[in-house]
């Protein structure tokens, strides 16, 4: 997976650093400006919650681009930590409901945390000893033990049901008792702009430099005096750590944590999220959750195969599209520059349209062979795109197919083209 | 108590050669090209599902011999599209490419078998008690798939020893340059090793659906254990792979079978633990609950002590 | 003063192969040295052995008086020793500057800190430019160090070797692969990065090692057949022997 150097520090970066750096603090002030904002702007009911999974997603997957994207560490049970913490700061809550201790709602994602943090620097003492797949397998080793274990221990992990928790019990500080979903939205918000903040600048610290150097090549980085076992062991820690506020934050906004939250599924989700929005950027895992949780609420109301559409985008990028959304947005920096972006609106229109086409085609036919293969025999139509289609005639069909045909076409027309005008686009030298 | 043991012991053979079908190919692809296939429990359970299909629509004989053939071209063409291409980028994205494309078989067959579990009839000629030990039967479908899982291993075993392609491939575990140099597509040896390896998965789920059960969960289920055995066994050998499989097989199969807590043992022994409190919840734990977990154990203890497991030569 | 290096009784066995046969060296401070011999001789494996990428099999090893058999490449390194690589050994996602400043890290004591920022230390970046200035490649300085040529590679791959301030300097065949010119520039880049410290190198190129040279030592087989000065390692008998394969005449 080739990408830019240094490109996991600087999001989008242009220009010198001067300017760099005003361009940076500008982004973050609109970023904070828009996000508080956007309750306000986006009132469907459903766009609040939708926001909350957002911003823990956010967390969960920026704590993880920490072992993938920085250290080039692969792990299939990050979820390990995310659950742990989640399920540390249930209990803290739970107890500081009780009022066995003073424990404010704005202060459990930190205790969820160091919970993740706890567990990590325990697991990753022996994980994080070699990289590469060897990491892969005990961390996926990790998660089935902790799977396995959830049954073991009731007192903690609550059984089948779970640990539930209740926020409003928590005691209140400048009269926020989180009540409403608004309410810990800004919560999230917060938490998800502070969490942000701190592992950027982790990136940007001698530890966090010298992870990218044991990712690049472990050996070279002994041989210049840093212990690659304990980088990577310090990075785990911390990446367990931001894992455990982002497990911290789902307890206070489901208030509820079970296995699943721990599971391998979790764990694959995030690894989906990071890795389509980009691991080489910082801003990738970001995009990717933004991206991934979008898909999940929205289209999970329309079509029971989401996962299966999810699942053939992630394959997608892994083998055409490697450096992920962002990547593909860094790509026309060039173009950005030389302020030749415009000429490209054209060509991408045209062949966005194709793929819309083509999409379109495909989902028609892939929900139909849903219904025909899955649906009871007595079952024939189905809702799709604003009309009532028959599945078992023959002219939907034949309809969806030659969409898709047409839009495969149109694409074999215009991907050249569109290539051609990123190229030309993009090649060094002034505008024209 | 030995009626107990002894069927132990041979469901645990059957368990443990069945764990084998799946994880020889699965150790050769990783010795031979350093891949571990996350995909392949998939390819086991696509075998699965292909074979209740195939069964209930002609019989389980030609599932036997058909669906092997195509789980193998699926993972041949697989292998060719996919992590050809993703093979430069390193292990890391290899992993990543074999994580997806399990995503994409489960929901594959999610999507057109549906999500509640198929009952696969076991075969009338084969559904019969082949003899009987103090009060309980040995049914015949195990024997068969002892003979199946035996048969492939001798088959496996005298391609790679006795004939040419065997030791081309041998070669090309150790040594792809050379062997590319040679003369040899060795590309086209990878292909075809990955492809009988998925076609042994599928194989290996033709014969256990009936068994084992056939549901969407059951590459995440057996896929883990895949790992434990080859891990153990030693990454790229298929000795390591088979005492392992048989190893890990029997392990399980007896610790599921007793039911005794290990607060219990404790207190046969004279060892009391406390009333209440966290010793007193790990002792209330039975062996059976603790079987699942005794595998990923191993896994954990061999990869730190020893990565390249019992008989392996290579641990990436 | 303390020799810079001492190898006493050296082995070194992989599996049956002996490879190192008994190897005793002196390396003093301040000298520039050169080890040659034919191929397969060890020379890379000494270099290994004393940088503690393999541990030895028999005898010990020293690096400014101080023990440092079986010890970690880290923990050697941070004694003072910095080696250099045959086959260029970067970090290829990393800029060339960011190449540098990881070597300058740990000597400016920054270790494991995750509460400071490394661009805001001011010393690091001082002493990453100033590197980036003796390699000639403080124009490349954002590029990722995948992307240099060869011998831009080869410099930084020397760069790196230097940059943390080491006064024992191991280079293992810096000029393979270059041209005529490029290796003029290479030698004048290792004369001046070396001024008052240690050199050891690993060479095939005899007019690199007779210009830089103090002293030569001799690999032949795992074993040391000279160690002298490079008039007398001219005339050696035992060497010409072991290079051309026929009794010289004295």
């Amino acid at each position: 997976m080739s990408t830019p150097a240094g490109a996991t520090t600087r999001p989008l970066a242009v220009g010198d650093t001067r300017t760099r750096r005003l361009h940076g603090c500008g982004a973050w002030l609109a970023a904070v400006v828009v996000v508080l904002l956007l309750p306000h702007v986006i009132r469907t009911p459903v766009a609040v919650p939708v926001m909350n999974q957002m911003g823990i997603a956010i967390v969960f997957a920026l704590s993880y681009n920490m072992l993938l994207g920085q250290g080039g560490m692969l792990s299939f049970g990050h979820a390990v930590y995310f659950g742990l913490g989640g399920f540390v700061a249930a209990h803290a809550l739970n107890q500081a409901g009780h009022g066995a201790w003073w424990l404010p709602l704005p202060l459990v994602p930190l205790v969820g945390g160091l919970g993740g943090l706890v567990f990590a620097a325990l697991f990753g003492s022996f994980s994080t000893v070699r990289a590469g797949t060897v990491f892969a397998m005990i961390s996926l080793g990790i998660a089935e033990l902790m799977a396995a274990s959830s049954l073991i221990f009731n007192k903690f992990f609550g059984g089948e049901e779970g640990i539930t928790a209740n926020r409003t019990k928590a005691p209140v500080v400048f009269g926020l008792s989180f009540t409403t979903d608004r309410e810990v939205y800004y919560l999230i918000v917060a938490w998800a702009l502070a969490a942000t903040a701190l592992m950027y600048a982790f990136s940007r610290t001698p530890v966090g430099r010298m992870a990218n150097a044991v990712r690049d090549n472990p050996e070279r980085a002994e041989f210049v005096g840093y212990s690659a076992r304990w980088i990577r062991y310090v990075t785990f820690s911390a990446a367990g750590f931001f894992a455990g506020v982002a497990g911290g934050l789902f307890a206070a906004n489901y208030e509820i944590l079970t296995a699943e939250n721990m599971g391998l599924n979790a764990s694959g989700g995030v690894l989906l999220m990071t890795y389509i929005g980009g691991i080489g950027y910082f801003m990738g895992p970001v995009v990717g959750a933004i991206v991934f949780t979008f898909l999940q609420s929205m289209l999970s109301d329309y079509t029971d195969v989401w996962l299966l559409y999810l699942g053939i985008v992630f394959l997608a990028t892994v083998l055409f599209v490697p450096m992920g959304l962002t990547g593909i947005l860094v790509m026309h920096g060039a173009a950005w520059r030389a302020r030749r972006l415009g000429r490209l609106a054209g060509p991408y229109v045209v062949t966005a349209l194709a793929v819309a086409v083509a999409a379109l085609g495909i989902v028609g036919l892939v929900e139909m062979l849903h219904v025909l293969v899955s649906a009871p025999p007595s079952r024939s139509t189905r809702r799709l795109f604003w009309a009532l289609v028959n599945v078992r005639t023959i002219a939907p069909w034949i309809l969806f197919s030659a969409i898709a045909a047409a839009g495969a076409l149109g694409l074999r027309w215009t991907l050249p083209r569109a290539a051609a005008a990123f190229a030309d686009a993009s090649r060094p030298g002034p505008a024209q | 108590m030995l009626e107990l043991v002894v069927f132990s012991l041979l469901n645990g053979l059957v368990f443990g050669l069945l764990l084998f079908m799946l994880s020889s190919g699965l150790t050769l692809i990783f010795g031979m090209m350093g891949v571990l296939n996350f995909a392949h429990a998939g390819f086991y359970m696509l075998g699965a599902y292909l074979g209740f299909s195939v069964t209930q629509q002609v019989g389980f004989g030609t599932a036997l011999v058909v669906v092997p053939v195509v789980v193998g071209l699926l993972g041949a063409l697989v292998e060719r599209q996919g992590l050809r291409r993703v093979h430069r980028f390193g292990h890391v994205a290899e992993l990543i490419f074999t994580f997806g494309v399990a995503v994409l078989i489960t929901e594959i067959v999610q999507f057109a078998w549906g999500r509640p579990a198929k009952r696969v009839e076991i075969p009338a000629f084969l559904d019969f008690p082949l003899f009987r030990l103090f009060n309980a039967s040995f049914p015949a479908y195990k024997a068969f798939m002892l003979a199946v899982s035996v048969a492939m291993f001798v088959f496996l075993f005298v391609i790679l020893t006795r004939t040419r392609a065997g030791l081309i491939i041998q070669a090309s575990l150790t040594h792809p340059g050379m062997v590319a140099m040679l003369g040899h597509n060795v590309p086209r040896v990878f292909m075809i090793v990955f492809g009988i390896g998925c076609a042994l998965a599928g194989l290996a789920g033709v014969i256990a659906g009936p068994v084992l059960g056939t549901f969407p969960g059951m590459a995440q289920v057996l896929g883990s254990i895949v790992f434990v055995v080859i891990v153990i066994g030693g990454l790229g050998s298929l000795g390591g792979a088979l005492l392992a499989s048989i190893l890990i097989g029997i392990v399980q199969t007896i610790a599921v079978a007793l039911d005794v807590s290990i607060g219990g043992a404790l207190a046969s022994m004279g060892i009391g633990l406390g009333a209440g409190g966290l010793l007193h919840e790990l002792g209330s734990v039975t062996v059976a609950q603790i079987a699942p977990i005794l595998p990923y154990i191993m896994l954990v203890v061999i990869l730190i002590v020893r990565p390249t497991g019992l008989f392996g030569t290579r641990e990436t | 003063m303390t020799p810079a290096i001492e190898l006493e009784g050296v082995h070194k066995h992989f599996g049956a192969t002996p490879i190192i046969r008994g190897v005793d060296l002196v390396i003093e401070a301040g000298t520039r040295q050169a080890l040659i011999g034919p191929n397969g001789a060890g020379k890379s494996t000494l270099f290994n052995l004393i940088t503690g990428r393999y541990p030895v099999s028999r005898g010990r090893v020293r690096v400014k008086g101080e023990d440092v058999t079986g010890r970690r490449p880290y923990e050697i390194n941070r004694r003072g020793l910095s080696r250099s690589f045959q086959v260029t050994n970067i970090f290829p996602r990393l800029s060339v500057f960011e190449n540098v400043r990881c070597a300058i890290l740990w000597s400016l004591g920054h270790g494991y800190a995750f509460w400071r920022f490394v661009h805001r230390d001011r010393e690091v970046q001082r002493r990453t430019e100033t590197v980036l200035e003796e390699l000639n490649l403080s124009a490349r300085r954002d590029v990722p160090a995948g992307m240099l040529s060869y011998a831009e590679q080869r410099a930084l791959e020397i760069g790196i070797t230097i940059a943390g301030g080491a006064d024992v300097i191991l280079l293992d065949e810096p000029t393979s692969g270059m041209s005529r010119s490029e290796t003029e520039q290479v030698v004048q880049l290792i004369r001046q990065v070396t001024a008052g410290r240690t050199l050891l190198m690993v060479e095939h190129d005899m007019s690199v090692v007779f210009d830089l040279a103090d002293r030569i030592a001799v690999l032949v087989y795992g074993q040391l057949i000279a160690h002298d000065t490079p008039e007398r390692i001219r005339g050696n008998a035992a060497v010409q022997e072991a290079y051309l394969g026929v009794a010289a005449h004295a």
